[in-house]
């Protein structure tokens, strides 16, 4: 979607800008003239839905950090004077607290939404690469910012994690001391901890930047898979996804408030408002919620090396998508198969999750051990093979084609649409 | 859009002016010498800020502890913090000691006894386990092997020590039976400063 401008500086002012430093043609020729393939559904405005929480959670991060104290002595307490003192504090934690669970929602749902629409295949590699670098980031930022309250699933949440460094052969007793700055967590872990909470944010919001111009260069997929070809295929960002994103910002926002104002520690765990205790372990540890299905692989190995390196597996095996994948056709729309086993594998991934929050106990282990083998399995055996297998429908030859036809029958896969598709009579 | 219309030319190489000279240039000189500065620079910083994370000297300076042990009964554990973290002085029953000897060691899953007062491969048997020359006496790290938590005592399958994370099960030794612990509880170095005191570290 490159080529020439389409900005026209109507002032003085603008002309003078223009001629200097061209911000306000970029903006123009990214967010308002830029052509968007028409027939984007609202799957597609959870990039816009994570670009906002991403600024909720700098800014109220930073208001919270004015307020905190990162020293092991005083941490938990002044979270406690957060809530109890500082005026609106309890608001701007929870806006915090459950920001993240937003965060992972949304980037949950977007991260599905690739899957689904084939948004990682060629020629959007690197913007996929990019994605899973960004959920990397991201899942970092909220284990160090979980730590930073000092309750007792700060300090044993950071214990295990951190101790997951200690499979490594060699040297990985030595990567735990270092990470610490002592033998076990403590103050100097906080500390860092602190440091890097407030450094990541803006790396995000560094990666999020050459996400978006990626899919500048490479044009948005569709929920056709066929690239816009005409002036017909496409309409201007401005206001068409800006209008729809900006609907399922509201949408998305009274689902953050709902959780913001009626379940503010749903998602939390109460055993984090009880001040860390080296010495006592939480009976029953488990991650916050987004980690579940990656902590459910954790444990499935009966083996801490082979654990940790599935479990790092599970998130590694993504960026080798684009090439795992051997189907020419992008969107799951015309692939029966794939959209069966797309399906299923949000169930396994749902399930994982589920036994990740149960105790490592008798028949749990064994269904955790075959919902893991089958996450590999989907990557590594089926996403290959389903491009030798699997024979794809008839694709439309234009987005303008498969939006008309489907506005004239009212569903896919019909009469219509056939007689359109000249691969079927071919 | 961009201002700067002038033609430039990018030479192709940092090679001298005359590329039919041999001789090295006043550019390859530059180019070699700043990059040699860049490279050891930027190596020789790289460590302090990576060693800047490491251990610092106060939490070095709390290498050992003395422990007052004359309270104890047969029974009893106490937990003491060395280094940040719990260290489990346990006083064993007799048929605790019992349980502990009369395991073969072809049934430890680490046959190391992982005792920083022996040879780094002596065998894990309860001798080599109990304190010097008190075999009733435990006195180990009390952090699992496998991710760090701390086990609960008098617990588990062998009535040693059990695990809440991650269902590891250690015998009245300490030695891992069962579950995703790779090693028996780390014993730290240990001497009986006299009777009734217990030095660790």
């Amino acid at each position: 979607m490159q080529g020439t401008s389409e900005y026209q500086p109507r002032t003085g002012i603008e002309r003078w800008i223009d001629s200097r430093m061209p911000l306000p043609r970029l903006m123009y020729d990214s967010f308002i003239a830029y052509p968007i393939p028409r027939n984007l559904n609202y799957s597609y405005a959870f990039g816009a839905i994570l670009s906002l929480v991403l600024v909720v959670q700098i800014l109220t991060g930073v208001v919270l950090a004015m307020h905190y104290a990162a020293n092991s002595a005083i941490a938990f307490n002044s979270v406690e004077q957060i809530m109890r003192d500082v005026n609106y504090g309890w608001l701007l934690r929870y806006m915090h607290a459950n920001g993240s669970s937003m965060f992972f929602i949304a980037v949950y749902i977007h991260m599905f939404r690739g899957l689904y629409y084939g948004s990682y295949k060629a020629p959007r590699e690197i913007q996929w690469i990019l994605g899973v670098i960004l959920f990397l980031l991201m899942m970092a930022t909220a284990f160090m910012g979980y730590v930073l309250p000092w309750g007792q699933m700060s300090f044993w949440g950071a214990t295990v994690i951190t101790n997951l460094f200690s499979a490594i052969p060699l040297v990985g007793e030595g990567i735990t001391h270092w990470l610490w700055g002592g033998f076990a967590v403590g103050n100097p872990t906080l500390n860092r901890f602190f440091s890097l909470h407030y450094l990541l944010p803006f790396m995000i919001v560094g990666v999020v930047i050459l996400h978006v111009w990626a899919f500048h260069v490479t044009g948005q997929t569709n929920p056709t898979g066929v690239e816009p070809k005409s002036r017909s295929d496409v309409v201007p960002f401005t206001p068409h996804a800006t209008m729809k994103d900006a609907v399922a910002m509201v949408a998305f926002a009274l689902f953050f408030a709902w959780f913001l104002f009626y379940l503010p520690n749903y998602l939390g765990h109460p055993d984090n408002y009880t001040l860390a205790n080296p010495l006592v372990t939480p009976p029953h540890i488990v991650p916050e919620w987004y980690f579940l299905p990656f902590y459910a692989i954790l444990r499935a190995i009966p083996s801490k090396l082979g654990g940790v390196i599935a479990m790092f597996a599970s998130i590694i095996v993504l960026f080798f998508l684009p090439w795992l994948d051997r189907s020419k056709v992008q969107s799951a729309a015309y692939r029966p198969l794939y959209r069966i086993f797309f399906w299923i594998f949000v169930v396994n991934v749902i399930c994982l999750g589920y036994f990740g929050a149960k105790p490592p106990e008798g028949w749990y282990v064994l269904a955790t051990q075959l919902l893991t083998a089958y996450y590999f399995v989907h990557f590594l055996i089926i996403f290959p093979l389903l491009g030798y297998i699997e024979k794809p429908r008839p694709r439309p030859t234009s987005i303008t084609e498969a939006v008309l036809s489907k506005h004239k029958s009212g569903g896919g896969g019909t009469p219509a649409e056939a007689a359109a598709s000249p691969e079927r009579r071919g | 859009m961009s201002a700067n219309t002038y033609p430039t030319t990018v030479p192709d190489s940092a090679a001298a002016p005359d590329p039919h000279s041999s001789e090295p240039s006043r550019r390859d000189f530059f180019v070699i010498a700043t990059g040699a500065a860049a490279v050891v620079a930027v190596a020789g910083l790289a460590w302090p800020f990576i060693d800047q994370m490491n251990p610092d000297a106060s939490a070095l300076a709390l290498a050992s502890i003395d422990v007052d042990i004359s309270a104890m009964e047969a029974g009893q554990s106490i937990t003491v913090m060395w280094r940040g973290k719990p260290v489990f002085i346990r006083y064993r029953t007799p048929e605790e000691v019992e349980a502990a000897k009369n395991t073969p060691l072809s049934d430890l899953k680490d046959p190391i006894a992982r005792n920083d007062n022996l040879d780094s491969n002596a065998p894990a048997t309860d001798e080599n386990r109990a304190a010097p020359g008190r075999e009733e006496f435990l006195v180990m790290v009390g952090i699992c092997t496998h991710l760090g938590c701390v086990p609960m005592g008098e617990a588990g399958d062998y009535n040693g020590w059990f695990c809440p994370c991650h269902g590891s099960v250690y015998d009245t030794a300490g030695r891992i039976r069962h579950g995703p612990a790779p090693e028996n509880m780390l014993i730290p170095t240990t001497a009986f400063s006299d009777d009734n005191t217990i030095t660790i570290g």
